[in-house]
């Protein structure tokens, strides 16, 4: 049976069991591979996306659970990869060999949302969902503070 | 110059070229109908629009290494970097080794990407002074244009490839290296190629690779190590949607080398309906002699075999007559036990047998070991087996051994399409090269300021040999260099011995290898006497550490292995490392930060990979005896550092990696199984759980470069444990940390 979804803006439909994961119906079916497999568990969020601007493990998340609702991967997060997290993940050269970053900039992305100034223990109670076996802990907590800063200038830039 | 970039983007790993596309521009070049370039180096290439193509044979798992060589060749090249495009080399004798493993990429390869660049350079020189009829000693490559001053005449490096690639290539002897203060990207710190597709999870890894028409195969392993397959039942999986058939796989053949594990495989139309297929399939072991393999039993079995005397591999002095007149001894087993790789990508192949021959894409850190496995599997040429490289997702030395890759070829032979093989989490954890457990005793006799006078240190481990000689039950050269025969105290008479031990699982190297075990014991150690002492911990290391001098290492029975390296160039210098241990207390505040109940700093100072590493961790333990990780200061004297932010990340991450196997990481074995299946059971540190801020300082050195990956390891385990027995009066003999009740 047919399941829709809307995938980065775009409406899909896909025809496969119900109880498959979305993070295969996004690697598999639709070829979107910026979301990753890490323990099919929902242990270590290297395959964390948003579901209606709510970040979710798409390991454990049945492909039906999601039919009618919109998910955003990290090719979607933003136009041409300008999300102030992806810029600040460049200016300290987060990523090493990169694989978990996606799931971490999702994760950091929603909390960002939720809340715009993060403390350091907010961040950490946010982000310790989200393995990173490289160890790049240290650079990510400073990213999202610099993130937080970035979208507050850009905020005051508009209102001014 | 986009146009070409955006198809070979597509051609690396995209359905756009069909399987067997190559990935050097050279090719895709041809296949657009352009000129090829012009390669004066197998590791560079330039194309008549002057863009330099510079191949990256080694494998990118993190470090960085597939932008800083060529940025080496880069420089030497008088190249733009903007006007460079890299390529990433397939398996290929012709590069050397393209094992990316032991933390010797930049010291073997420094040299040779210098001399691509320089060539090249020179050539271009030479093609501009034949061009304008002047001598090509007043020509000179800047920026990616031969310019002659005298008289202002300039020309761009493409316009020039068609004159060069007619000339001689010149003789090493005639290069003009460049001298220090004109290097452009050597020394510098120019962000990587890959990090900004890793912001927008556009990195291609060996999760990501496809081929046309490929099956995924989700494969139920022998679940004790040589376990054999005595029958399977398949029935129940054939009903599951989007399966198409089961195969086997021959179990291996001793030793097991980096041959498939061998079990039935479901082929399925994704990888999710392989996987549901699996859980179908109904499969009988004859479990063989490790099925009642133990890790508890094992473990009793090493701290009673480290307690008699093994094989001298090291012997200084006289340890037994020291000992007989000693008035004070002190002695100590240590453990560590098992430990996993787990990078966050499990191991991950495509490959396609075709007409006798195989391609591959993998994620691994050594394609040639690749072509070899896979030639050996299938009978084959290791000329036909064509491997490319993918980015890796952590490799820590499990990508070095290509079971898996093998895995896919031999399923690809069977079914007669391309085969995917993805492990999960569970396969990754149970199925592992395992890092070797260890047990460690260790006897000083002291004198009256309680420094040692004689050290026997006995070491028992499964040796990684294992996995090249079904017998073997001692170390290997290598493992016993790790940090153990290479002990560079002044202590007049000292003794190492080695007790033969069998492998019961596959053993393997893991970032940092025997150094883990090694440092950890002997540093832990140093700790003990110190406080026996009562002395402070950095004055007491100095102290051992004795006179500033190289130490002439002379092991028993074999030669030092110094990572292959010469002991002049690269000696055990005890200046060296006796400085990284003085700036990591003077960039701590070691003398102000005197211990307080459950808060504390701790010590540890290792050489490993040539490099000179000491870490002061702070921990802090609470009423309920949790520990954190405040800071961590590393101090690195690694030689010449060609990118200072990629080594500091290394050793930030270096870190991380040291605290997880420090405080949670185990794996035990019951039934000849291995217990653990996924990050639950085998935690890794987390973002709360990491040292909260690492400093790294680096010592400016034009040393000959040494190694930067795994160097910043081996330190972290006994200076945390250092540090929680300052912090609490708790001695911690064995890993895990968080095996102990600290309140």
């Amino acid at each position: 049976m047919a399941i829709r979804l809307n995938v980065n803006g775009k409406p899909v439909s896909v025809d496969v069991p119900a109880n498959m994961p979305l993070l295969w119906v996004l690697r598999d079916e639709l070829e979107q591979c910026g979301t990753k497999f890490g323990c099919g568990a929902g242990l270590c969020g290297a395959c964390t996306v948003h579901q209606d601007g709510v970040p979710v493990r798409s390991c454990v998340t049945p492909v039906s659970a999601v039919a009618g609702k919109s998910v955003t991967t990290i090719e979607g997060l933003s136009p041409n990869a300008t999300h102030p997290l992806q810029q600040a993940w460049l200016e300290f050269d987060v990523p090493q060999c990169g694989y978990c970053q996606a799931g971490q900039i999702m994760t950091a992305a929603a909390l960002l949302e939720k809340n715009p100034k993060p403390t350091d223990a907010e961040i950490d109670a946010a982000m310790d969902g989200n393995l990173c076996r490289c160890g790049t802990y240290i650079r990510i907590r400073k990213a999202i503070h610099r993130a937080a800063e970035l979208t507050r200038a850009a905020k005051t830039n508009r209102e001014e | 110059m986009n146009r070409v970039d955006k198809v070979s983007r597509r051609g690396f790993l995209g359905t756009a070229i069909g399987a067997g596309a190559l990935v050097l521009g050279v090719q895709i070049n041809e296949a657009e109908g352009a000129t090829p370039a012009w390669m004066p180096s197998v590791y560079l290439g330039i194309e008549p629009n002057g863009t330099a193509v510079i191949v990256a044979h080694r494998s990118e798992m993190g470090t960085g290494i597939r932008s800083v060589l060529p940025m080496v060749v880069a420089d030497e090249l008088e190249a733009d970097w903007k006007k460079v495009r890299v390529e990433q080399a397939i398996g290929d004798t012709k590069y050397g080794s393209q094992n990316t493993d032991g933390s010797c990429s930049i010291r073997d390869f420094y040299d040779a990407m210098r001399e691509a660049g320089a060539t090249a350079r020179l050539m271009l020189e030479q093609a501009a002074a034949k061009k304008w009829n002047v001598p090509s000693a007043e020509c000179k490559g800047q920026n990616h244009f031969v310019v002659h001053s005298k008289s202002g005449k300039k020309a761009a490096y493409g316009e020039l490839v068609k004159v060069a690639s007619t000339l001689p290539v010149p003789k090493k002897a005639d290069l003009r290296l460049k001298p220090e203060s004109e290097f452009r990207y050597i020394g510098k710190e120019l962000p990587t190629i890959d990090q900004a597709d890793h912001t927008r999870g556009a990195g291609k890894f060996g999760i990501d690779a496809k081929m046309p028409g490929m099956l995924y195969a989700s494969i139920e392993r022998p679940p004790v190590y040589g376990a054999k397959l005595r029958s399977f039942d398949d029935a129940a999986v054939k009903g599951v949607k989007g399966v198409v058939r089961t195969a086997t796989i021959e179990g291996f053949k001793p030793p097991h080398m980096f041959q498939a594990l061998g079990g039935v495989a479901v082929l399925a139309d994704s990888t999710w309906a392989a996987a549901q297929g699996r859980k179908k399939l109904k499969v009988e072991w004859d479990l063989g002699p490790n099925g009642s393999f133990d890790s508890a039993k094992e473990k009793a079995e090493i701290l009673a075999k480290i307690k008699q005397p093994g094989k001298v591999v090291r012997n200084v002095g006289d340890v037994d007559k020291a000992f007989a007149g000693a008035g004070k001894v002190h002695e100590a087993s240590y453990y560590v036990p098992l430990l996993s790789h787990a990078p966050m990508e499990p191991p991950a192949a495509v490959a396609e047998w075709r007409d006798g021959k195989v391609v591959t894409y993998a994620a691994t850190q050594n394609p040639q070991a690749v072509q070899e496995a896979v030639a050996g599997a299938m009978g084959i040429k290791k000329e036909d087996v064509t491997c490319h490289v993918t980015l890796l997702g952590g490799g820590f030395g499990r990508k070095s051994k290509p079971d898996y890759v093998c895995e896919a070829a031999m399923l690809s032979k069977q079914v007669g399409k391309p085969v995917k093989v993805v492990w999960s989490r569970e396969d990754d954890i149970k199925f592992d090269f395992y890092h070797a457990n260890a047990g460690m005793y260790m006897k000083a006799a002291l004198d009256a300021k309680g420094k040692p006078t004689a050290w026997l240190h006995r070491s028992v481990f499964p040796s990684i040999g294992s996995t090249f000689d079904a017998s073997a039950e001692y170390g290997q050269e290598f493992e016993m260099g790790m940090g153990w025969v290479d002990l560079p105290y002044a202590i007049p008479n000292h003794r190492a011995e080695n007790g033969a031990h069998k492998n019961h699982v596959r053993i393997g190297w893991m970032r940092a290898v025997a150094h883990i075990y090694h440092a950890f014991a002997i540093h832990s150690f140093v700790d003990e006497l110190a406080a026996a002492a009562n002395r402070d911990r950095v004055e007491y290391i100095l102290d051992l550490l004795g006179p500033d001098r190289n130490v002439p290492i002379e092991p028993v029975g074999m030669k030092y292995w110094n990572n292959d390296q010469d002991q002049t160039k690269f000696p055990v210098d005890t200046a060296r490392l006796k400085r990284v241990v003085q700036l990591v207390a003077e960039k701590s505040g070691w003398a102000n930060k005197k211990p307080t109940k459950g808060r504390a700093l701790g010590i540890a100072a290792h050489r490993s990979f040539l490099t000179y590493v000491a870490a002061v961790v702070e921990v802090e333990v609470d009423d309920r005896g949790r520990v954190t990780i405040p800071r961590v200061d590393i101090a690195v004297d690694a030689g010449q550092i060609i990118n200072p932010e990629r080594a500091r990340s290394q050793i930030e991450g270096a870190a991380v990696f040291g605290t997880s196997l420090a405080m949670m990481g185990e794996i035990t074995a019951a039934d000849g199984r291995i217990v653990q299946s996924n990050f639950n059971n085998y935690p890794v540190a987390r973002i709360n759980e990491a040292p909260k801020v690492t400093h790294v300082h680096l010592v400016p050195s034009k040393a000959p470069a040494a190694g930067i990956g795994e160097p910043g390891v081996p330190p972290i385990a006994p200076a945390i444990t250092s540090a929680i027995f300052a912090a609490t009066g708790k001695r911690i003999r064995e890993l895990p940390i968080r095996k102990t009740k600290l309140v």
